[in-house]
């Protein structure tokens, strides 16, 4: 294989070799070796926004999951210092909505109470700030309970690049930021479909199918005994 | 602080953490009698509003921070009401044996906590005796193998709710229309090793409560009782039954005022009153009005109205507890617990048989039919019948919520009970230690939701406060 082909740098201190286009977050990902990240999706482009997947590189804060790799960079991921940053990030994620896991039906299969776990957050930090939000259950499948959204934009590119469609999309800035349907109110009178892959990407609970509720139950759901990231993590476990 | 007429004001204030929590007011007339009792409970609010709008399979899973101390009863309470929503009601045997399974895992460890937290100081040292002796820490002092099996006991139901339930508290078994997961061989093996020395305790427990009660009969009959109405529901033939049956109320006398009353119309039976001085309302029978239309719930109004228990040690139990009152029913406040410990052994019989019944190996869990947008649904809980009656729209969304909790239908039992021990020993305008310790037994007997703080620690502390009728504050005493 020619020099070209591959681009070597180190991450916590590990040597990895890359294909030129890859992001750090791809690399890292293909070595076994897992950045956290939310609105990161391995089916979506990246969007950079939720900053839990920043790593240092050669000393600078960068989002692994929009900064290409590059040879002979030296990126430092789990550090205490970047992990206190995601412990902060997620403390306001949970006191910016209303997230109660204890009856959520997402729990145990949320990536956000995941990180939580994996980060050692068992309650809350920050005061809750109990935002008024609503739940849109128009559509007879699908519903959208903005309590739990956490504006990753995940479903926004995932019926955009990957169902062709345009259901959703942000307005309003700052604090009145919500996911919108691209419809004059309410999701009943979009074009979605219950087979959009839209509907399998939300991270949390929020874009959710109707009457699936707790099916799964405890021990049996995907973060019950293992951390987030482990699959990754046992990629590197296995080969070396 | 606020007078009435001419009546002068106790206070007693249990000083509560996280759950609900009481206090007591005695009104005193001129002549320093006890003229009236209130036994204020703080209720849950605000649950009928946040759930309004909440999509409706969520709802067996919410309703359960209502109460830290028997969650599963609200869980399989909503759960019942949403299996008619998705027109699930007809359970398959998997899904039906495996909530009976949960169901009595959660009476058997709110029981066996009650009994040996709670009222086994009573019962062993008298309650009279001396507070510093007459506390869980005596009982495993003076003894210590039944205070072990009190915490065995409670542990196992634990286990029970955990292996059906999936979590201790906040388990998501039972889900609209069936449940989640049935039980595997490794869980049932690992249940069924404990069973039968659960039995054996059980009975034990059962002779302590029933020796304890005919041997102070006479002091005990009169303790804070009263007569009343029973209600509870039964099975179709009459059966005790906490998982499924219609409405039974009988008077204090054992006759029928209603019989199968569809649950799905209690509305039609039971009507709530409000009164200004208490959040919590006052359901009454319709058909005799508030004023003689209450009625008590829990274990004593379930062994009464029962014609039998389907297993064998618990109904001759049950046999030997309404002979002591001939058959007819018994109205002896402090026989709650001994009713409480027949229940206990039968919800330990009915455990151990369903844990030999192999439909609990099933792979059929969920059923659905016909949608509804209403439903009621209606147990037995450890402390009494428990009504969840909503409403939901074509959306899924709940639109409307309401229900009546066990200690709420015992409200005004409570306060009669209260009334009449402090009547009795009532002295003067001090606060006595007996009187407290009198009005602290009765309320415990019913084991009400305003305890469920205190169970940690397995005591129920006091505040008095004592006022003339100008309000000044004449004698203030702590019992912690
Ligand atoms: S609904 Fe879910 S996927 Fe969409 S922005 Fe909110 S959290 Fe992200
Ligand atoms: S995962 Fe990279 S910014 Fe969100």
């Amino acid at each position: 294989m020619p020099m070209s082909q591959t681009i070597d740098f180190i991450i916590d201190g590990v040597e990895v070799s890359a294909r030129p286009g890859q992001t750090i977050l791809q690399a890292a990902d293909e070595a076994g070796i897992y950045i956290p990240r939310l609105c990161a999706h391995k089916d979506l482009v990246p969007h950079g926004s939720c900053r839990i997947c920043t790593v240092l590189v050669n000393g600078r804060p960068q989002s692994a999951c929009t900064q290409p790799v590059a040879p002979g960079i030296v990126v430092q991921n789990d550090i205490e210092k970047l992990n206190n940053v995601r412990r902060n990030i997620l403390d306001m994620l949970f006191v910016e909505g209303n997230h109660y896991c204890m009856f959520c039906e997402k729990s145990g299969n949320c990536e956000l109470q995941a990180l939580a776990y994996r980060f050692g957050i068992m309650a809350p930090k920050f005061p809750y700030q109990f935002p008024a939000r609503d739940v849109d259950a128009s559509h007879p499948d699908i519903y959208i309970d903005r309590n739990r959204c956490i504006l990753c934009a995940r479903c926004i590119r995932a019926s955009r690049d990957l169902d062709g469609k345009h259901v959703f999309e942000f307005v309003g800035r700052g604090p009145e930021k919500r996911v919108a349907v691209n419809a004059e109110a309410r999701l009943a009178d979009t074009d979605v479909d219950v087979t959009d892959k839209a509907l399998s990407i939300c991270p949390v609970g929020a874009l959710m199918r109707k009457r699936q509720g707790y099916a799964d139950p405890i021990g049996r759901r995907r973060y019950d005994h293992q951390p987030i990231g482990s699959d990754i993590e046992a990629k590197r476990s296995a080969t070396g | 602080m606020t007078t009435s007429n001419n009546l002068k004001r106790v206070i007693i204030e249990p000083v509560t953490r996280v759950e609900g929590h009481g206090k007591v007011s005695l009104l005193l007339d001129e002549h320093q009698q006890v003229k009236q009792a209130r036994l204020h409970i703080v209720e849950f609010r605000g649950f009928e509003r946040f759930i309004q709008g909440r999509l409706f399979w969520e709802v067996p899973v919410l309703v359960q921070r209502l109460c830290g101390i028997c969650p599963v009863s609200h869980h399989v309470a909503a759960a019942k009401a949403m299996d008619r929503i998705v027109g699930g009601e007809n359970l398959t045997p998997t899904a039906r044996k495996m909530r009976l399974l949960m169901h009595h895992g959660q009476f058997f460890q709110s029981h066996a906590l009650h009994f040996f937290h709670l009222s086994s100081p009573d019962l062993l040292f008298g309650f009279d005796a001396d507070v510093a002796v007459r506390n869980v820490i005596g009982v495993a002092a003076k003894y210590p193998e039944l205070a072990k099996q009190g915490i065995l006991m409670r542990k196992y139901g634990q286990e029970v709710i955990l292996a059906t339930a999936g979590k201790k508290i906040h388990g998501t078994g039972a889900i609209p229309g069936g449940v989640n997961a049935n039980l595997s061989i490794a869980q049932r093996d690992r249940l069924l090793q404990d069973i039968d020395q659960m039995i054996t305790w059980s009975q034990g427990a059962v002779k302590v409560a029933k020796d304890y009660t005919v041997a102070n009969l006479e002091t005990l009959a009169p303790f804070g009782s009263f007569d009343s109405n029973h209600l509870s529901i039964v099975r179709q033939d009459g059966a005790y039954d906490i998982y499924d049956g219609g409405l039974r109320a009988t008077d204090a006398e054992g006759n029928t005022i209603f019989d199968h009353a569809d649950n799905q119309k209690y509305l039609d039976y039971i009507a709530e009153e409000v009164r200004p001085w208490s959040y919590m309302k006052f359901p009454f029978i319709k058909s005799l009005g508030p004023e003689q239309g209450w009625y008590r719930v829990g274990p004593l109004a379930r062994v009464n109205n029962c014609d039998y228990f389907d297993t064998e040690l618990a109904e001759a139990e049950r046999r030997e507890f309404m002979a002591v009152t001939d058959n007819k029913p018994n109205n002896i406040t402090m026989a709650y617990h001994w009713a409480r410990m027949i229940e206990l052994l039968h919800s330990c019989e009915v455990m151990r048989n369903l844990l030999h019944d192999p439909d609990l190996q099933g792979e059929d869990l969920v059923v659905t039919g016909q949608r509804r947008g209403e439903a009621v649904g209606i147990i037995e809980a450890p402390r009494g019948t428990l009504f969840h009656h909503y409403k939901v729209d074509e959306n899924d969304q709940v639109t409307m919520a309401n229900l009546i909790v066990s200690t709420t239908s015992n409200n005004e039992p409570m306060n009669r009970a209260v009334r009449k021990v402090a009547q009795d020993h009532i002295s003067g305008q001090e606060i006595t230690e007996g009187l407290l310790n009198h009005i602290e037994v009765a309320i415990r007997a019913y084991d009400p939701c305003l305890s469920c703080a205190t169970h940690a620690m397995g005591r129920m502390p006091l505040i008095v406060e004592l006022y003339d009728h100008w309000g000044r504050l004449l004698d203030r005493k702590e019992k912690i």
